[in-house]
């Protein structure tokens, strides 16, 4: 085990630099220390002016996701550990335009979670004096692993679509929506299908099933968008044969 | 959606089960806060919890469910009937984005997200609006308002080992204590027994409601040696390892001295032991503890024994409020964590908070909008001050030269005084030790420099300014439990390890003052039908 590790830092200062750099730090190296332990250190130890997002260091607030080593990666939850000798290059997450450091403006993604309706749609809501919907078990689990999303955002940095056409509703905001889509207390599913159709949705998408890979959660959204397809295709070739439907249901 | 309440695990509390009653879980809450309660208050929160909690599955909050449709329930430390209602094991997560997705229906409901509040502002006797600063431009701005509601969570970052996140450093309540609003019994700070060592990741009461032990070096179910019950195979209610968050806690240091627990490089520990729950239940029942043993203690709970220690985790007190949320500041109201109704007592019972937000929340929503409509013009004073408190900022900080201290070491060695002088056990000589230390910490934060000058996204701006908040709430912690002697609940004092109802059957009010040492008063605890009486758990 080696005793210090190099960290190369992506560095960017908008008042000051012209241009990125990268600046080489050496942290002492720890078996139990993640990335963003050592990012910490360097913040505290070495330069107070480093400037990144973190909170729960627990991988479920969702706002400590870097590139380390050119992965989308919570750095909470990544040990230094497995990524020696180094040097570790830390980079902030790729799509979203840098503010300063390893800080990115998600005011993009935040538009596309509101823009899918992530909430629950029906056309009657019960009193509260009546008690919860029901929801049996099976039902629970058919939208569960959507529901886990944590807003990383890391599905978007590895997206390929997304870096290329920015208009791309995006992973993670299509999970959500199929989360309420499948919650059998939603009725919101047709909804939600005009704007994902109106967006630049889900036809954007190649399948390439890098969002699902690099999910810290296992929310698979490569797999929310293909269910997605599915039931939007049928839906326009519903609409193309029998568009006298429509009006009746 | 960043909040703290997305890391709360286990569930939150409202009675649903036929069986169950609103007066088992007052007892319990009471019982469970060694009679430091507000019994008025508790009884209006376990009334309304209920509703709260069907209105938020309305909003959608994936709530785990029996077979047949209906909500499911588990039990919790210091709790006779299972009525903790779960979404599996990450219930905050789950319902602080139920909410957070929910409001965002509503576009009248405008987000400043990622911006700083540094005072508030107050004329004639009322708080009208805050200076904040925007972290991605550093722009400071006053926000003008009939009505302020704190809900900004509490401090647990006060103490070196916490479960709590990098965010939780008492903003709200310093802001509320520098305006002059008194703090409500903050000598009572929650230990969590089982934190994961190192990291301090919160090991969710549920592992021990679903059947997992506690065990000292030696495999011994040790919490039967300190009037918690006989261990029995299966969990039983209010006994041994589903006692209250304070005794167990207790019970380790206790553990401890005796020279029964494990030493490892990042402290003392004991071991809880789901292995006999088996993989499946594991999966089924707490999948975040394994995922969280998994990720950051690189262990397999199916397989290996978990290694935690006592944490600090949440603080019973706060900003005082009334039932609705109002504090003595008219137009300033708090909810949650950061304030102090009080439903917590001495010793909060695990899975009342999360239950707490959605009640008073709610409760002090409707005060404050109350409130806002019967307000008319703003002072004229408020945009004077704002900009008083922008060149404030300016000048210590950011223009701030020839100063010698770092942000980062004077955090440190606050930490390490709160630890060793304001821990699970306490005592006259520790106390006013670590409160000389605070003192002179706060002399040499006046000597604080930033290595950080830049107005974009300058997150060494925001610590210092966090830093000076630990500082008021650590002050705000250790003077009231110099005063308090006696010992209830969280707070335990060896030189007064009694209870003292005659004294302390009362809440302590902490104000500042700018002499330097805060003031302390005392005011008498409510108490409506349950009478003071003794704790007993596993008998």
């Amino acid at each position: 085990m080696p005793e210090a590790v190099t960290l190369e830092v992506f560095r960017y200062r908008p008042e000051d630099d012209a241009e990125p750099t990268y600046e080489s730090f050496e942290v002492p190296f720890h078996p139990e220390w993640m990335i963003l332990d050592a990012l910490n250190y360097i913040k505290d130890d070495l330069d107070g002016s480093l400037s990144y997002r973190w909170a729960c260091r627990m991988g479920v607030c969702g706002s400590c996701g870097m590139m380390v080593n050119g992965r989308p990666v919570l750095t909470c939850a990544t040990y230094m550990e497995g990524l020696l000798p180094g040097p570790i290059r830390v980079e902030p997450l790729p799509g979203f335009p840098v503010i300063r450091d390893l800080v990115g403006d998600i005011t993009d993604f935040m538009d596309k979670l509101v823009a899918v309706k992530p909430w629950i749609i029906r056309d009657e809501e019960n009193p509260l004096e009546e008690g919860e919907y029901l929801q049996t078990p099976e039902e629970l689990a058919d939208y569960k692993q959507y529901s886990m999303c944590i807003n990383c955002m890391l599905c978007y940095a590895a997206c390929p679509i997304y870096r290329i056409e920015p208009d791309f509703i995006g992973p993670a905001a299509i999970a959500l929506a199929q989360r309420y889509n499948m919650d059998s207390r939603d009725e919101g599913e047709q909804e939600r299908m005009d704007v994902l159709s109106q967006h630049d949705g889900i036809w954007a998408c190649t399948l390439v099933g890098e969002c699902s890979e690099v999910c810290p959660k296992d929310v698979d959204p490569a797999g929310a968008i293909q269910r997605y397809k599915v039931s939007a295709t049928t839906d326009f070739f519903k609409s193309m044969l029998m568009p006298w439907s429509k009006g009746a249901g | 959606m960043r909040s703290h309440t997305v890391s709360a695990e286990g569930g939150a509390a409202a009675v649903v089960r036929a069986e169950d009653s609103l007066d088992a879980h007052a007892y319990d809450t009471i019982s469970g806060g060694d009679w430091l309660c507000d019994q008025d208050a508790v009884e209006a929160f376990v009334h309304e919890a209920p509703r709260e909690m069907v209105q938020l599955e309305h909003w959608g909050c994936p709530w785990s469910r029996q077979p047949d449709g209906h909500i499911a329930t588990r039990s919790f430390g210091g709790m006779k009937i299972e009525r903790t209602w779960y979404a599996s094991d990450k219930t905050g997560f789950h319902m602080l984005h139920a909410l957070f997705q929910t409001t965002l229906r509503y576009p009248p409901i405008i987000r400043y997200d990622e911006w700083f509040v540094t005072r508030l502002l107050i004329e004639d006797g009322r708080c009208q609006g805050v200076v904040a600063i925007e972290v991605a431009t550093g722009r400071v701005r006053a926000f003008i308002a009939k009505a302020v509601i704190i809900c900004s969570g509490g401090g647990g970052k006060v103490f070196p080992f916490t479960t709590n996140a990098n965010i939780k450093t008492g903003d709200g309540m310093a802001l509320a204590y520098r305006a002059g609003v008194p703090l409500k019994d903050m000598e009572f700070v929650q230990y969590h027994p089982t934190g994961l060592p190192f990291t301090g990741i919160l090991i969710t009461e549920a592992a021990r409601s679903e059947g997992g032990w506690l065990v000292n070096k030696d495999g011994y179910r040790y919490l039967q040696d300190y009037d918690l019950g006989t261990p029995e195979p299966k969990p039983v209610k209010r006994s041994m390892e589903l006692g209250p968050r304070d005794r167990l806690s207790q019970a380790f240091v206790k553990e401890s001295q005796a020279g029964r627990t494990v030493s490892t490089p990042h402290g003392e520990v004991v071991h809880l032991d789901v292995r006999h729950l088996g993989e499946e239940e594991i999966n089924k029942k707490i999948p975040f503890v394994r995922e969280l043993c998994l990720k950051y203690q690189k262990l397999d709970p199916v397989t290996e024994m978990i290694p935690v220690r006592p944490v600090v985790h949440y603080m019973m007190g706060g900003i005082h409020t009334d039932l609705d949320g109002a504090t003595p500041l008219a137009g300033l109201y708090a909810a949650g964590e950061v304030a102090c109704v009080n439903i917590n007592g001495a010793n909060r019972l695990g899975s009342n908070s999360l239950t707490e937000l959605l009640v008073f929340g709610a409760r002090a929503g409707r005060a404050a909008a109350h409130f806002a409509g019967g307000q008319h013009e703003p002072g004229s004073t408020l945009m004077a001050q704002a900009l008083d408190e922008a060149r404030r900022l300016q000048r210590d900080f950011l223009d701030a030269s020839g100063g010698t201290e770092r942000v980062a070491p004077l955090r440190v060695e606050l930490q390490e005084a709160m630890e060793a002088g304001a821990g699970i056990y306490r005592n006259e000589e520790g106390l006013s030790e670590a409160a000389e230390k605070v003192k002179r910490l706060r002399e040499r934060f006046k000597d604080v420099v930033l290595d950080d000058r830049s107005r974009t996204f300058n997150t060494e701006l925001i610590s210092v300014l966090e830093l000076s908040n630990l500082l008021d709430v650590a002050e705000a912690i250790l003077e009231p439990a110099r005063t308090r002697t006696e010992s209830r609940g969280a707070h335990q004092r060896t030189d007064f390890p009694e209870r003292d109802d005659d004294k302390f059957l009362a809440h302590s009010m902490t104000y500042h003052t700018e002499a330097g040492t805060p003031r302390v008063e005392f005011t008498p605890v409510t108490i409506t039908r349950w009478p003071p009486a003794e704790r007993v758990y596993g008998r």
